[in-house]
């Protein structure tokens, strides 16, 4: 492993174990306050555990007795602001690592000038960073996280601050960056959960509640977050060979060759869901636009309906609906 | 202004009359003819060179003390630091004669340091050496707060991102942190300078009044008022040409 995280923030109730193999690019997820950015700051030194450990590659950085300040850590972060230094130009914040690290000035300049060039950059070398562009200037902080060279990179949502139509660009850029590079990439984007990373882990609340393959935690969601981000309905339930007795109450009908009476879980596409005279009852929250689609939300589930359906059943929050899914739509899996 | 009422034009521009019409005053009773012979008389050459080789000398020590005063009250936080905060701002309230003689109970003869210095036979008290101490001692508020509110409006983003590009603490407060508040720190030199260059009650307490050796311009002003009044207000006018300049580089600065 490269970086072994198994540490604990008491006043912030954060306990977390994670891993990160070598060359290996891992996603974090969850909502908002899961402990997401107290695992950053506890890799990259802005934060000391109140237990445990942060290791990278075999070495110490952080644990009872030991605390390697950050600037020592060959741990960098690119956050979604590039925090590009304003009084130096596109090259010299990418010379500014090398030469931190000692290397001459000659040739920092023209180390710093080919990752430059890597990222389609050489001719606004000169520019300061306001008079660069929202994505140019992401770029050079890309080219200046990478001149630093760390052993681990920690990605802070990296596009978040993008226009729609500079983000597929560049995260296909960093996705070439990162091939064999070791990195943990923060994100709430489905896309560069899938482009850029391996392997998911899901925060909720401080804990590890889902992790594994990127495709696979996106088709077999263990977590409400895991759920919502692979845009998946997901139940928890008993399976009784024909139906599933969900836990908040009602059946829902599947088809699985699980063992009859194991705790399972369920996973169905929105787009499965429809109205009918018998199903689960759920009240209407909200209406949104989704594609040439309606979406629904319930409490607990989603469905796309086509607006002609949603209109003529005059669907308007408050109003309670039963929701029905064909069995062949309902994807079962152990709890 | 078109929000605000008429009538405030008559308190501010009062206000502003009473700033500039005594400057005004002041410099219609200078005696062109004889200003030159005036300003280099040789007291006033001595005063004129003694208060700028002082000035500067003192700029640089509050540069020198305040800069890392300025880092600490900025970048630690804490219950001691708003106390420590308030005694470094003491001498910006303080009568500047009581601040002289604070001083002179500290490098006096008889002071708290100044009589063990005394036995290794140094001393300060009406020295050229106490006109620094006591300039910089005046002025070192004035540097100590622009930096430091500097500091606090540029934040730690910069700084933060810099360590985790592998920067060493001091590369990244000589390439990131000093950079980013370098006009906040020339403004603030600007205004040290210009407030030991008007020093007057911690000079005249602390250091006396010896031609050539303690005898700045605003005393040698102070004294030649009673003696030769043209003399006065001739180096009067100096001084705030001096004031003038100075207000215009920490202004222009500040809007760079």
């Amino acid at each position: 492993m490269s970086l072994v995280l198994r540490a604990a923030v008491a006043e912030r109730h954060v306990e977390l174990d994670l891993e990160v193999g070598h060359g290996e690019t891992l996603a974090l997820v969850g909502p908002n306050g899961a402990g997401k950015s107290t695992a950053l700051s506890l890799i990259s030194g802005d934060l000391r555990p109140s237990s445990g450990s942060v290791s990278l590659d075999g070495r110490i950085l952080a644990d009872e007795g030991t605390w390697v300040p950050p600037h020592d850590r060959r741990v960098t972060t690119l956050s979604q602001d590039p925090v590009l230094f304003p009084h130096l130009s596109a090259l010299g914040n990418v010379v500014f690592p090398l030469r931190a690290q000692g290397v001459p000035r000659g040739d920092a300049r023209r180390r710093a000038l080919e990752h430059l060039d890597a990222l389609g950059l050489a001719g606004l070398a000169a520019r300061r960073p306001a008079q660069l562009s929202g994505g140019q200037a992401q770029r050079v902080a890309i080219a200046r996280a990478l001149a630093a060279d760390p052993r681990l990179l920690l990605l802070d949502e990296p596009m978040a601050a993008l226009d729609v139509d500079v983000a597929p660009a560049l995260r296909e850029q960093l996705r070439g960056f990162l091939a064999g590079r070791t990195a943990i990439v923060v994100t709430h984007d489905v896309l560069d959960a899938l482009s850029l990373a391996e392997r998911v882990v899901v925060l909720e609340q401080g804990r590890q509640v889902d992790a594994g393959p990127t495709t696979e935690v996106l088709a077999r969601p263990r977590s409400a977050f895991a759920a919502r981000l692979a845009g998946l309905n997901l139940v928890a339930g008993r399976w009784d060979g024909h139906r599933i007795e969900l836990e908040g109450g009602g059946r829902l009908s599947a088809k699985s060759p699980l063992v009859p009476g194991t705790a399972v879980l369920a996973a169905f596409r929105p787009a499965a869901v429809r109205l009918a005279e018998q199903g689960l009852p759920r009240t209407v929250h909200s209406l949104t636009p989704h594609g040439d689609l309606v979406r629904v939300r319930t409490e607990d589930l989603a469905a796309d309906l086509s607006p002609q359906d949603a209109a003529a059943r005059h669907l308007a929050p408050g109003t309670v609906v039963h929701l029905a899914v064909a069995p062949e739509d309902v994807k079962t899996y152990l709890a | 202004m078109r929000t605000l009422p008429r009538w405030i034009l008559l308190p501010a521009g009062l206000g502003a009359l009473l700033v500039v019409l005594p400057l005004a005053a002041m410099a219609l009773r200078v005696e062109w003819s004889d200003f030159w012979a005036l300003i280099t008389s040789e007291s006033s050459l001595a005063a004129l060179r003694l208060s700028l080789q002082t000035s500067l000398t003192s700029a640089a020590a509050c540069v020198l003390l305040g800069v890392p005063m300025a880092l600490l009250l900025a970048r630690t936080d804490g219950r001691g630091m708003s106390l420590v905060r308030s005694l470094v701002l003491i001498p910006l309230v303080l009568p500047p004669v009581v601040g002289g003689i604070a001083l002179l109970y500290t490098f006096g003869r008889q002071g708290l340091l100044g009589r063990h210095l005394e036995v290794l036979g140094v001393q300060i008290a009406f020295s050229t050496t106490a006109v620094v101490l006591a300039q910089t001692f005046v002025a070192l508020p004035f540097l100590v707060l622009s930096l430091e509110g500097a500091l606090r409006t540029a934040g730690t983003r910069y700084e933060r991102a810099a360590a985790s590009l592998g920067a060493r603490p001091s590369r990244v407060l000589t390439h990131v942190t000093l950079p980013l508040v370098l006009p906040a720190l020339l403004s603030g030199t600007v205004l040290s300078f210009a407030r030991a260059l008007g020093e007057f009650g911690a000079t005249i307490t602390f250091a006396g009044s010896l031609q050539g050796t303690t005898r700045t311009l605003p005393l040698e002003i102070y004294l030649q008022r009673e003696s030769d009044p043209e003399a006065a207000v001739a180096l009067s006018f100096v001084l705030m040409l001096v004031a003038v300049a100075v207000i215009a580089l920490a202004h222009r600065r500040r809007s760079a």
